[in-house]
């Protein structure tokens, strides 16, 4: 009986096309790509300036709202509990009702500009993979947010909890690695930050982005280490498979802890 | 009827819940008393499964509660505050119950026109009034014509029109049949309402008794002296 989960997507999804957090990140998307348009960009060095944004904004933007929309939805959760709804159910609708509208507006935001400069056919496949990539972020950083909301009832922990993750991983973890290449410089690295930066989703889809894009002046120590080790395709493949387990860890988690707490 | 046996619940290491026994009899009002913090709210999250004893046996009409979700089709729940999402329409609440319990063609409006909801369904649930949203969550409780119905504090935030609209909505019920399960901090409520009174302190059952005898026992006229007797003699 999944179907339940299919009606309740169906009205959270309504809930989210009417608030305002949702307008704004379009909105957000909208304007940086048509503002990168703007300033001179032919369609490559947009894509290449909005990898950035993509892996700044994405993982801040959907671990923040995710956590604070988990700990809003705690009472309309109890309430469908109380309906002859399954907490597998519910917490796949709470999920999509996440992740399906965050990813269709950054799909969106960034391909409507490409439309409208009429450079949408001949970007076809950077794009794509770029949203792709986006979609990927948003889905793991969605899913570290139920971690966290479903970690600590408090939700001033919970959401510090979120910022510091995302510091963690999209600033702190590059200085960690630095300094194990600076105070190991004597050993061979290759093999210990390859694992490093398997360990940081953001890492990774970065150096997926990079390789994709043949950046490789801008892909640094480790994406160099993946190209040489896994070859351009293996690379691919590689990262694919652990940002997916990015995905099905916490969520895994996430379940579990759902269908066993009390509301 | 619903049997409980031996609940326990810890939070941490707070004990809330210490073995409650308790029948609740079928075609009654049971009104669950206690001071804040008694474990009101935690018994009947166990009943709804919204909360998972950490021992003890609940059993609704024969069958145990074990983390299946059908049961609950045959019970109507009014929370102390309910939050639907911000942007949906009453009208889009009511739908999304009514889907999720599978459309049923056979449907209880009473209550709904006795609020007189119907200028309210065009609007958000945000721009509801804290009355108008307990109204909702009151004609969701009885929507469904469920045989169990829980209401957690019904009245508090009605005013004084619709909440005697709801008590006689839960006397009517309780006519038909229905076994109703009742918290709340208005004594005088209760008298008018309630068949039996179960009292929880600390977790078990104190006392449980129905209202008359409660107030024959201790000879005073309103339940709230009674109980107020009551606990007296027991400290």
């Amino acid at each position: 009986m999944k179907t339940n989960t299919l009606k309740l997507i169906k009205y959270q999804l309504r809930d989210v096309m009417r608030s305002r957090w949702g307008l704004f990140y379009l909105a957000f998307f909208i304007l940086i790509t048509d503002a990168l348009f703007r300033f001179g960009g032919s369609g490559d060095r947009v894509i290449l300036s909005l990898m950035n944004v993509v892996l700044l904004v994405i993982p801040l933007v959907s671990i923040m709202l995710g956590t604070m929309y988990v700990y809003n939805s705690r009472e309309y959760t109890e309430l469908m509990l109380s309906q002859p709804v399954k907490r597998g159910e519910m917490f796949s609708a709470l999920f999509a009702g996440l992740m399906l509208p965050l990813s269709a507006t950054v799909a969106v935001g960034i391909a409507l500009p490409f439309i409208w400069n009429g450079v949408l056919f001949t970007h076809l496949a950077a794009l794509g993979y770029l949203i792709g990539t986006a979609i990927i972020l948003t889905t793991i950083f969605s899913a570290l947010a139920f971690m966290i909301a479903l970690l600590t009832e408090d939700k001033t922990k919970g959401l510090g909890l979120a910022v510091v993750m995302w510091l963690f991983f999209a600033v702190i973890y590059d200085g960690l690695i630095l300094v194990v290449i600076y105070m190991f410089s004597d050993y061979p690295l290759q093999q210990p930050v390859l694992i490093m930066s398997m360990l940081n989703p953001l890492d990774l889809a970065r150096i997926a982005l990079l390789i994709e894009f043949e950046a490789s002046t801008l892909m640094g120590f480790t994406g160099a280490l993946f190209q040489r080790f896994l070859g351009s395709t293996g690379g691919l493949l590689t990262i694919t498979g652990v940002l997916l387990m990015w995905i099905a860890l916490p969520l895994s988690w996430g379940a579990r802890r759902f269908v066993t707490k009390d509301f | 009827m619903i049997q409980i046996e031996q609940i326990r619940k810890s939070f941490g290491k707070l004990e809330v819940l210490r073995g409650l026994d308790l029948t609740i009899n079928p075609h009654e009002i049971t009104a669950v008393l206690g001071p804040n913090g008694a474990g009101k709210t935690t018994l009947i999250k166990s009943l709804l499964g919204l909360v998972k004893p950490d021992s003890g046996v609940i059993t609704i009409n024969g069958k145990r509660i074990n983390g299946d979700a059908s049961y609950r089709s045959g019970i109507g729940y009014m929370p102390q505050n309910a939050r639907y999402p911000d942007n949906l329409t009453v009208q889009e609440i009511i739908d999304m119950v009514r889907d999720v319990r599978g459309n049923p063609e056979d449907t209880d409006e009473e209550l709904f026109h006795a609020f007189n909801l119907k200028t309210e369904l065009g609007k958000k649930f945000k721009t509801l009034s804290g009355g108008n949203r307990q109204k909702v969550s009151a004609v969701l409780a009885f929507l469904f014509r469920p045989p169990v119905v829980f209401l957690d504090e019904p009245s508090a935030g009605l005013d004084p029109v619709s909440s005697s609209c709801l008590k006689d909505k839960i006397a009517r019920e309780r006519e038909a049949g229905k076994t109703i399960i009742l918290t709340s901090h208005i004594m005088s409520e209760i008298q008018e309402l309630a068949d039996k009174v179960v009292y929880i302190l600390d977790g078990v059952i104190h006392f449980e008794m129905t209202v008359n005898e409660l107030l024959e026992t201790t000879g005073e006229r309103t339940l709230e002296r009674a109980i107020a007797r009551k606990m007296k003699g027991a400290a």
